[in-house]
């Protein structure tokens, strides 16, 4: 039994360090300064950078951030601390948790029926607001949980005190929590960083650096895709050194989530 | 069977007086030394002449079973009278409670509580847990409205205002009834920012304004020298006594009529207990305090009247001295030696 329980988790972490190994041995040597200064340049021998892509991804998931991270800690809030409505908490819990395990895809198709094909042609936003949509439930209930962790006597001594509840929940409540909300928000940035079918169908992806997003608008993931299923040797080297990048960011972003997580709990729950 | 009964209010009103003497006379030389914890009368008491049986409302039944009636009446859910001091019927009531009943969905947690908070006192509520003498005290706030199915029937009255009128203000209600909890409470924010909390909120912004209150509060609250020069801190780096120093003065910035106190030294050590004890008398010269305390000896060092409470309903009220020397019922003399409860 337990020589079986040791087999299984070597070979898991095996597996795991075999891939991150593939990973770098093929991807390490396209990465080279060019890779994060340039653009594409057109052509196949000599491909430039992914420069547009990187700096795509990053806008794309702050537009997704801004749009949705409000949204899910105010559905989390609600869910924590207006308690009242019993009616109204346990189906929109329920669609929270649904919406959290819908494949990415359907969001692709969603955005583009719902906003690509309104909008004339593939955007920048269509790929935000998709993006935003798969935040919304991740972020809304980790705070949940987070604000339920804080002390009741924390919203006692408030109310106690003469404040509402908004004044207990803005001043007191979200600023004890705000460890916790980073955690969850950091989750949240790191599933979406990573997602590629919501773009294919909403931002597009784009070879241009485009800082507007009524275009289509590149990404990391997209690009990577197209490159990957193209046919020269030279973009699917860059593929894959894009593909390590990615892996590194998101490691990255676990890393950090991970300290932030370790002090705000001692910090926010005393 | 009236005869005794009122003979036993006059003897009750001059052994009032009289231990309210001792009781001032003692306070001010043996408060810190505490050695009035146990100044209880510990011989029984004589049979008949100090059992009020007119309040007990028992009337045909013998002396000698009576001792108990006020609580096997209360046990078996029968009409019972409190026992009242007379020297109640006198003070000037800040807080009046009057005929105050609370149900927790389908349980009853008190029963037509009637009760007057002296104006500039201290009134401690004692008795054994879960006669709900917490939750009587959290009416008076209306904190209780944050639990769910709550219901109440009667009226209390603050400062000549019903506060369960559908007219009620409870925020301002509470900016005027402060509160200090059973465990420290401070939030997770610097010294300053904790006892400007109450200023802020309620629409303070002025910077000298803010400070100013912060340094008497924290004066007041006898805590000023030990974080004078750590303001800026984290209020989670104090000690508990600290902590619960820094929650009085909090209370205190924002100026309440009355002090709601709930059991707050019985997560303190007894040397930061004493603090707070003595804290609580300095309050008291400005501040009317309700205190909820388990601590017999507690109550009578601080209070000046105190309330026993039992299954939800007022047993006995009567000035400390009175209650703690010569307590009119038999049962409140059992529970505060100890013997009951």
């Amino acid at each position: 039994m337990l020589a079986g329980c040791i087999a299984c988790a070597v070979l898991i972490v095996a597996m795991l360090l075999w891939v991150l190994g593939y990973l770098v041995s093929i991807g390490a040597g396209s990465i080279s300064l060019a890779f994060f200064t340039q653009l594409p340049t057109g052509d196949v021998v000599n491909p430039g950078g992914m420069k547009h892509a990187i700096i795509g991804t990053l806008v794309l998931v702050g537009l997704a951030s801004c749009i949705g991270v409000p949204l899910g800690v105010a559905a989390g809030v609600y869910l924590s601390e207006y308690t009242q409505d019993r009616w109204l908490l346990g189906p929109v819990r329920f669609t929270a948790d649904v919406l959290t395990g819908v494949p990415s895809i359907v969001v692709g198709i969603l955005g583009y029926e719902l906003l690509v094909v309104p909008m004339g042609g593939y955007n920048g936003w269509a790929g935000a607001f998709a993006l935003a949509f798969i935040m919304v439930p991740i972020v809304a209930r980790t705070t949940e949980e987070m604000l339920k962790l804080i002390p009741d006597s924390y919203r006692a001594a408030s109310l106690a005190l003469g404040a509402t509840k908004a004044q207990t929940v803005l001043k007191v409540v979200l600023p004890a929590a705000t460890g916790s909300l980073i955690t969850g928000v950091m989750l949240a940035l790191a599933r979406i960083a990573g997602e590629t079918a919501p773009l294919l169908f909403t931002a597009l992806g784009s070879r241009l650096l485009s800082l507007d997003p009524s275009k289509p608008f590149p990404s990391l993931t997209v690009q990577i895709y197209t490159y990957a299923t193209g046919p020269y040797p030279e973009q699917k080297r860059l593929a894959w050194a894009g593909i390590l990048v990615l892996v590194a960011l998101l490691f990255v972003l676990n890393v950090l989530i991970r300290y932030v997580a370790s002090r705000s709990v001692t910090r926010g729950i005393a | 069977m009236t005869t005794p009964g009122s003979s036993m209010k006059a003897t009750g009103a001059a052994g009032g007086n009289g231990g309210g003497d001792g009781r001032s006379g003692g306070n001010g030389g043996s408060r810190g030394a505490g050695e009035r914890v146990q100044v209880i009368r510990p011989m029984p008491l004589p049979e008949d002449p100090l059992l009020d049986d007119s309040a007990l409302h028992h009337p045909r039944r013998p002396l000698a079973d009576a001792k108990y009636s006020a609580l096997t009446a209360i046990q078996n859910n029968q009409p019972h009278a409190p026992c009242i001091h007379p020297a109640l019927a006198s003070v000037d009531p800040i807080v009046e409670i009057n005929d105050f009943s609370l149900f927790y969905g389908a349980k009853q947690a008190l029963h037509s509580v009637s009760l007057a908070v002296a104006k500039g006192k201290v009134t401690a509520m004692i008795g054994p847990s879960g006669c709900g003498k917490s939750t009587l005290l959290r009416s008076v706030n209306r904190l209780n409205d944050l639990v769910e199915g709550v219901k109440t029937t009667g009226d209390i009255v603050v400062s000549g205002a019903s506060i369960y009128s559908s007219k009620t203000d409870v925020i301002d209600l509470r900016r005027r009834v402060g509160m200090v909890f059973q465990k420290s409470n401070p939030f997770p924010m610097s010294i300053f920012e904790n006892v400007v909390y109450g200023l802020r909120i309620h629409g303070e912004r002025k910077r000298s304004v803010l400070e100013a209150a912060c340094e008497s509060s924290l004066r007041a609250a006898a805590l000023w020298d030990e974080v004078k020069d750590r303001l800026g801190q984290s209020a989670m780096g104090l000690s508990g006594g600290q902590q619960q120093r820094l929650c009085i003065a909090r209370a205190i910035a924002i100026e309440p009529q009355v002090l709601l106190m709930d059991e707050p030294c019985s997560a303190l050590d007894p040397i930061a207990t004493l603090r707070i004890e003595e804290l609580i008398q300095e309050i008291a010269r400005r501040y009317t305090v309700l205190i909820v305390t388990h601590n017999m000896g507690q109550a009578s060092r601080v209070s000046d009247y105190t309330a026993f409470m039992y299954l939800g309903r007022l047993v006995e009220y009567a000035p400390t001295s009175h209650m703690f020397q010569t307590p009119t019922l038999i049962e409140t003399e059992q529970y505060i030696t100890g013997r009951f409860g």
